[in-house]
């Protein structure tokens, strides 16, 4: 097969990838012509030639299973294969979800004690399990809070305070939920201002969401004044749970005064990241916010399970109950791990991420010099000065045949590299890691061409965005062949 | 390598959490090994009636068709599944040329102009291009018909609240918009299986200055006219029917594609083609200062991690299908699912409800309470339609697709019948 080619280059009148059984019951009439589609244009492809073709573009991507994928806040761990078989037992992939509740007992109770489960490593009192992704988990947070206050009668508090680190995605579920943004700036040592958050935790702030370890890595040792502080103003903690990797058997939400906290089981709990997506980001909440959980829960009685609803539910944000697949990932996870094994992932994930950081520290500029948790972020900052950008590291990295940090975010720390191991990688693949980033840092001080051009190794060089943009080609077409 | 970074102990380095809050309890069972939690796993999905050993009439939003072994095996692969995000367009190019393929095929398929990557189901499709009409139009009025899936509605009334919209049921053809209409949401075919006429709604929207929103079936597009030869503004789909699994409601994908004019301002995920600096053909995200990790609060929507591997399916399916069997697919569903209709239509007690023209579902009438008859039919290995008698006098909605034989179909007549 060509290199370059898509379907419609493979396409052949007349073929088809699969086999379709025959009508079996007698034809009726057909619906009124104006009803009708009158062209199809779709290609017409062979089973074999549609394998190589997928095969082929499989083959220009890189995945965990490929290497070390120490892309920050992102938590690419390596996704245990047998996860992937039970999650295609039939018992779990061929259920209708209205199906009556008697029917799929085990799947609610594998729902139920996901719930239970998370209610336990979050300590806090309750989980739904509705949300699809991290960011639809904090649109929910921020419905639930909202609601909160507006069932205490205070309508004034409109304003949702984030720090200057946060993700994008939290501004972003602020705007969706009609709430406006105001930013916390950092102090000196990557941790929240306390006075800056003591000057603008007013009475228009309906809460604070913090990303706990935050996206700098960092654990805020200020975070019971912080909590106090906002709880005192008559507002409310929320968490961005997306780090949760570094806290699991260490410390709990609930018990650092979150009031609710949204996690990323695609992350945390090991299900597949597929390319982006799909994912699952339930909420957990404290007791003051149950009664406002995202629909459907799953209430467990006397060893029956059925679907509830929560008395002041925000309502149904979803389809149906969620991402059940991947629930069912994320469970197999959580049943591998008991409270010492939880604890073993944090160890890891924080020990191989400061083992990077002493490392690779004489190498980058490190803007926040201290010890730190799941993640380390570095600044380009010394290879800028010789005009090398942190995106030519990046690059530079491909090479090796490595994914590199991601980049540029936290926006606080200009050219970031926010580099992420996780727990489940070797000493081996670390070092492997620090020398090529050793390398790096040396060609950009004796070779910067060789950064500047990269990469070379892969399976395109660097692309035109700025042409993307301006000449948007965003398909294919296939015009209809009309006689 | 405790050495190496100058602590002598891993618990030294959690010292930023103080003191009081480290070493939670946590009380949690204790872990299985492999082969343990296949068999607790197993024994878990061994409780569930699964669709492989029952013949099932559901549908509502989520449907059981044909999924060639093909599409299971690449989005197999684990260099598309173990992957993220393709931040790093260079490696990353296999998810990036896939999402230009799916893009491609959805606007073939629904005759929309652009197609952004996927979005997480149906609904929130729904609930996005809601707002996005509202941001394009500046007004604050969502109009949605009362024969769209109630829990679209649903999802569509937590968006709206959220955002301080006003979400207005349309009864019927002939009430009017409200003013200050950002949108007219309509379902083809609607939730009770029957086609609108879809035209007229597109104009009344139009001449109040609204966008025309459609959800649509994709499997339906094999057969019926497609959005974009109506003159649709937003067209959004649940894509599960396109090679995913039922799954109990979830990974699934949503649709969305809309006219050209307003891609920029299009939620999520956009893949566009490009040339590297060799000048070879590449992939590249585009449009990126539409999304959160670039705009922030101002971005078009907070999506980050949608549904891609899901994507892929439904990009595998409608290659491996293609143009003849999407059709063949199509009017399977349509002519079983009117073989059924036809002979429940004469059962003693049984009703069509609606007369209009129909693809898979459609509205009946029962004697007595669905729940009884649903509780005998499950005797007999049937799971029946959903119970519709909030909305329709004993209701049941039936949904019939090519995964059903006659054998089943005849079983259910009969079944019917003798209940
Ligand atoms: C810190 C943080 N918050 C929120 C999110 C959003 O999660 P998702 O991509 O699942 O929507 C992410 C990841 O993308 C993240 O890293």
């Amino acid at each position: 097969m060509k290199r370059h080619c898509l379907l419609p280059d493979i396409s052949q009148p007349g073929r088809i990838g699969c086999s379709l059984p025959d009508l079996d019951v007698p034809s009726g009439d057909l619906p009124p012509e104006e009803l009708l589609r009158q062209e199809l244009e779709l290609p017409e492809v062979s089973e074999v030639d549609l394998v190589r073709y997928f095969t082929a573009l499989s083959k220009l991507n890189y995945g965990v299973d490929t290497g070390f994928y120490p892309l920050g806040s992102c938590t690419m761990k390596y996704n245990p294969k047998s996860h992937e078989d039970i999650a295609r037992l039939p018992g779990f992939t061929a259920l209708h979800p209205c199906q009556p509740e008697e029917s799929v007992q085990g799947a609610l109770e594998l729902m139920y004690r996901l719930q239970e489960y998370l209610t336990e490593v979050t300590g806090m009192d309750a989980t739904s399990l509705a949300p699809l992704a991290g960011a639809h988990g904090e649109l929910a947070g921020l419905l639930m809070l909202k609601a909160y206050h507006e069932g205490r009668g205070d309508k004034a508090r409109t304003k949702i305070l984030l720090t200057d680190s946060s993700h994008g995605t939290n501004p972003a579920s602020v705007a969706m939920c009609g709430l406006e943004t105001g930013v916390v700036a950092s102090d000196a040592s990557g941790d929240l201002g306390l006075k800056n958050l003591e000057s603008m935790m007013t009475e228009e702030v309906a809460a604070l969401t913090l990303t706990m370890p935050s996206t700098l890595g960092l654990f805020d040792p200020k975070i019971n004044e912080i909590a106090q502080l906002v709880h005192e103003r008559g507002g409310l903690l929320g968490g961005d749970g997306a780090n949760l990797n570094a806290l699991l058997g260490q410390a709990k939400f609930g018990e650092l005064g979150f009031d609710y906290v949204q996690l990323n089981l695609h992350k945390t709990f090991s299900t597949p990241h597929g390319g982006g997506g799909p994912g699952s980001g339930p909420v957990c909440v404290r007791e003051s916010m149950v009664d406002f959980l995202p629909t459907p829960l799953v209430t467990g009685d006397n060893g029956r399970y059925r679907f509830s609803s929560p008395p002041r539910t925000i309502g149904r944000i979803a389809t149906f109950h969620g991402n059940f697949n991947v629930m069912v990932k994320a469970y197999a996870y959580a049943r591998s791990l008991g409270p010492k094994e939880l604890k073993r992932i944090s160890e890891d994930a924080v020990l191989n991420a400061n083992y990077l950081k002493e490392k690779l520290k004489p190498y980058y500029h490190l803007p926040y010099d201290r010890t730190c948790m799941h993640e380390v972020v570095f600044s380009g900052k010394k290879q800028k000065a010789k005009g090398i950008a942190t995106l030519d590291i990046a690059k530079r990295l491909l090479d090796y045949g490595l994914h590199p940090p991601t980049v540029y975010f936290p926006l606080i720390v200009s050219g970031a590299l926010m580099t992420e191991p996780t727990e489940t990688e070797s000493k081996e693949t670390l070092d492997n890691y620090i020398a090529a980033m050793k390398e790096i840092a040396r060609d950009a001080e004796e070779n910067p061409e060789i950064l500047h051009s990269a990469p070379r190794n892969t399976p395109v060089r660097r692309l035109d965005d700025a042409r993307a943009f301006r000449q948007l080609d965003l398909r294919w077409e296939i015009k209809s062949q009309k006689k | 390598m405790l050495r190496e970074i100058g602590v002598s102990s891993v618990e030294e380095l959690f010292h930023d959490i103080p003191e009081r809050f480290r070493n939670a309890r946590f009380s949690l069972p204790p872990p299985l090994s492999e082969l343990e939690l296949k068999k607790e796993l197993a024994q878990l999905a061994n409780l569930n009636a699964n669709l492989d050993d029952y013949a099932c009439f559901l549908g509502a939003g989520s449907y059981r068709h044909f999924i060639p072994s093909v599409v299971e095996h690449i989005i197999g692969r684990s260099e598309f599944y173990t992957a993220y995000t393709p931040y790093q367009a260079e490696v990353s190019q296999g998810t990036l040329q896939s999402v230009y393929e799916y893009q491609s095929l959805i606007c073939q398929l629904t005759r929309m102009e652009v197609s952004n990557a996927g979005m997480y189901d149906g609904s929130t499709s729904a609930a996005e291009a809601a707002m996005m009409a509202c941001a394009i139009t500046s007004r604050n009025t969502v109009a949605v018909l009362a024969t769209v899936n109630p829990t679209y509605r649903d999802v569509l009334d937590t968006y709206c609240r959220g955002k301080s919209l006003s979400l207005v049921a349309l009864e019927s053809e002939s009430s009017s918009l409200p003013a200050d209409c950002a949108c007219l949401i309509i379902q083809q075919p609607n939730f009770l299986g029957y086609f609108e006429q879809l035209d007229a709604y597109v104009q009344k929207a139009h001449d109040a200055g609204a966008l025309l929103i459609a959800i649509v079936d994709p499997t339906s597009l094999g057969m019926f006219k497609p959005p974009g030869d109506y003159g649709v503004d937003i067209a959004v789909a649940e894509g599960q029917p396109l090679g995913i699994p039922v799954s109990f409601g979830g990974p699934y994908l949503g649709i969305f594609a809309c006219r050209k004019e307003y891609v920029r301002r299009m939620p999520g995920r956009i893949v566009g083609k490009t040339v590297d600096v060799d000048g070879n053909p590449g992939y590249v995200m585009t449009l990126v200062t539409r999304e959160q990790y670039i705009r922030r609060e101002r971005a078009t929507s907070n999506i980050c991690t949608s549904q891609a591997l899901m994507a892929l399916a439904a990009a595998v399916y409608l290659a491996a299908v293609g143009k003849r069997g999407l059709r063949q697919v199509a009017e399977l569903c349509y002519h079983k699912a009117h073989y059924a209709a036809r002979a429940i239509g004469k059962l003693k007690g049984y009703s069509l409800v609606f007369p209009q023209p129909f693809f898979k579902e459609f509205a009946i009438r029962c004697p007595v309470p669905p729940s009884q008859i649903n509780e005998v039919l499950f005797r007999e290995r049937i799971i029946g339609g959903l119970d519709i008698s909030h909305l329709i006098d004993n209701g049941m909605l039936l949904c019939v697709t090519e995964v059903n034989t006659r054998q089943d179909i005849d079983r259910l007549v009969k079944t019917l019948g003798s209940s």
